[in-house]
């Protein structure tokens, strides 16, 4: 199936609540497939079509705010609306899942796929400092793996996650093993996992109140100093990534998503020239896999950050390798996918010579 | 009747509920902000709704209502809250849910998701604070601000050319399709006071029994926006705010289901 189905029928799979979402291309099939699916008569998933990404997000919002497994997915121009949402989402600490099927930009830009939205993801996007969980699949398999991951990760830290993907894998058709069915969480199991939830107040406790707001500047700078000791916490435990040949390698090859299934070519074609190139793909974009690249770069010769955008990635590549090794980039833009013979003629121009 | 027995429980006319905490409220006094939300913690408590009520504040001065008002509260982003409460009654349908709205957050940045969980018929209740003012900010125009009322950012009056027209978001609510209460109150008199309880506890039994959605206008004052005492707020809202915004139910289809 494709990739966009693969979301949809692993959220209904990993007990989803609730699915908000907008139409826009290339990612509507997620929508499509669960309102052909109809979970809400089976699961009791709630699938809303709501009238903007605004409100889609806002209602994750309000649904993770009440200690559902709550979801939406769209596409770059469609994430760049909801960027107040998800910052109130980490500001109110309230776990959510956010589903980006990236296109190229800036503004409307085109419905061919690109990853030019990593420094939106990554940086966080909205007003305030903080971060959202990122994963970036590169199968159909991944798509499905990863939406339970997301939410298993969006709850165990109270924060949103985003699982960040582009036009080509949430089009493109492969085989997978759809994840088991896992119910949806019950009104008990929530009120114990979720003591922080806006569901009803117990007599039992004060009220809850999610919020990010908080005028007390000193109170607003704990709760700050609080969001980046778990950012922290996430740093050390949750960074994700695979490795590729990279043991023997000369030449590191960065990738994700889409671009690591190129990156993964352009390795073999290296080694069938006689180039020692080995190939990191991080699976986490934040946290992002710095001390791996590190390590890594302290034996290589140099680093090709290699992306469908203009360079994103390579900025953190070069803050993790601080000017120890070479690092160039390579990338197209505007809808364009690079072929493996140009990022290996690009290896060679940028760091070979 | 001594002191003492004054204060005897049967001897009590009045008390204030419960859910109403001892909080010092930042609204100014004269504001009809107070008297809503006492309403409300009433109404919660005499349906015994107080374990299952899930309440979505705005942005404005309202945004602090969760610090009176002792039941669960989600504060949302601006304009959001009916966007919010969208997805908190349909997945806890036994709930409680309404949200508690200004004039700017939901008939100006929040005009799309008011009117769309509106139309599509949530069953949830929303209390629209209308005074004609932005308050929060310091008395900035409103989409609600009267033509010819003076405010920060239409210092010499509002006019049609330069600010457009003032929006009556009520009327357009009775016309949508999901919506199954829409009534406009005032609380500036004990009679009115009385009725807009009647009204909001209708629209919240709405929202518990499922019947669509509701929408309870309160016409109200900001007698430190509009720069008059509480006395002549009050005059001056009778005088030039219930002629544009007329008390009184727009629709009710309740009876009928």
């Amino acid at each position: 199936m494709k990739g966009n189905e693969a979301i949809a029928h692993a959220a209904i799979r990993c007990g989803c609540d609730g699915y908000f979402g907008y139409p826009i291309t290339p990612q509507s099939e997620v929508l499509e497939t669960l309102a052909l699916e109809k979970p809400w008569e089976t699961t009791g998933m709630v699938v809303l079509q709501a009238e903007s990404e605004l409100a889609s997000i806002n209602m994750v919002y309000g649904g993770g705010a009440s200690g559902k497994r709550c979801m939406t997915s769209s596409s770059s121009p469609g994430v760049a609306l909801m960027q107040e949402g998800i910052a109130y989402m980490a500001g109110a600490e309230i776990p959510g899942l956010i589903v980006n099927v990236q296109r190229g930009g800036p503004g409307l830009g085109t419905i061919q796929p690109s990853q030019s939205d990593y420094f939106q993801a990554t940086r966080g996007g909205g007003n305030g400092d903080y971060n959202v969980i990122v994963l970036a699949p590169a199968s159909v398999q991944e798509m499905a793996d990863f939406v339970d991951l997301a939410f298993e990760l969006a709850f165990k830290y109270r924060n949103p996650a985003m699982i960040l993907s582009d036009g080509i894998i949430g089009q493109m058709m492969e085989k997978l093993v759809l994840p088991p069915f896992k119910p949806r969480r019950t009104e008990a199991q929530i009120q114990e996992e979720c003591p922080w939830a806006t569901n009803g107040r117990k007599k039992e406790r004060q009220p809850n109140i999610l919020t990010s707001l908080e005028l007390d500047s000193a109170i607003m700078e704990k709760k700050n100093l609080h969001l980046q000791a778990k950012y922290k916490e996430i740093k050390e435990k949750e960074v994700r990534f695979e490795t590729l040949m990279c043991e023997d390698a000369e030449y590191l090859i960065v990738a994700f998503g889409s671009a690591a299934r190129i990156g993964l070519k352009v390795v073999e074609m290296c080694r069938e020239e006689g180039i020692k190139a080995g190939l990191l793909r991080p699976i986490t974009l934040w946290p992002f896999p710095s001390e791996e690249i590190a390590r890594l770069g302290q034996r290589v010769k140099g680093i090709l950050s290699f992306e469908i955008n203009a360079g994103q990635m390579v900025e953190d590549i070069l803050m993790a390798t601080n000017g120890q090794t070479p690092v160039a980039h390579y990338g197209r833009m505007g809808g364009v996918v690079p072929t493996p013979d140009e990022v290996i003629r690009a290896l060679k121009e940028k760091l070979i010579k | 009747m001594t002191e003492e027995e004054i204060i005897r429980p049967e001897n009590l006319v009045y008390k204030k509920p419960t859910l109403l905490n001892d909080n010092p409220m930042h609204y100014c006094p004269g504001c009809s902000h107070g008297v809503v939300h006492k309403l409300v913690a009433e109404i919660i408590e005499e349906m015994g709704l107080e374990e299952k009520t899930v309440a979505i504040s705005p942005v404005g001065c309202a945004v602090f209502a969760y610090n009176y008002i002792d039941v669960d509260w989600i504060e949302a982003a601006h304009g959001r809250a009916p966007a919010v409460a969208t997805a908190v009654k349909r997945l806890w349908p036994d709930r409680l849910v309404f949200t508690y709205q200004g004039d700017g957050d939901l008939a100006c940045i929040g005009t799309a998701e008011s009117i769309h969980a509106l139309n599509r018929g949530e069953h949830i209740a929303v209390i629209f604070i209308n005074n004609a003012i932005y308050g929060m900010t310091g008395g900035q125009m409103a989409p609600t601000t009267l033509m010819g009322m003076k405010t920060s950012t239409c210092p010499y009056g509002r006019v049609a050319d330069l600010h457009g027209y003032p929006l009556k978001f009520t009327e357009i609510a009775a016309t949508l399709e999901g919506t199954c209460y829409v009534t406009r109150q005032s609380v500036h008199s004990v009679a009115a006071i009385r009725k807009a309880k009647k009204a909001i506890r209708k629209a919240f039994e709405n929202s518990m029994q499922g019947k669509g959605a509701s929408l309870v206008e309160i016409v109200s004052t900001c007698n430190a926006g509009w720069k008059l005492s509480p006395e002549r707020a009050n005059q001056w809202m009778e005088e030039n705010m219930f002629k544009f915004y007329p008390l009184g139910d727009l629709k009710d289809t309740t009876a009928e289901k």
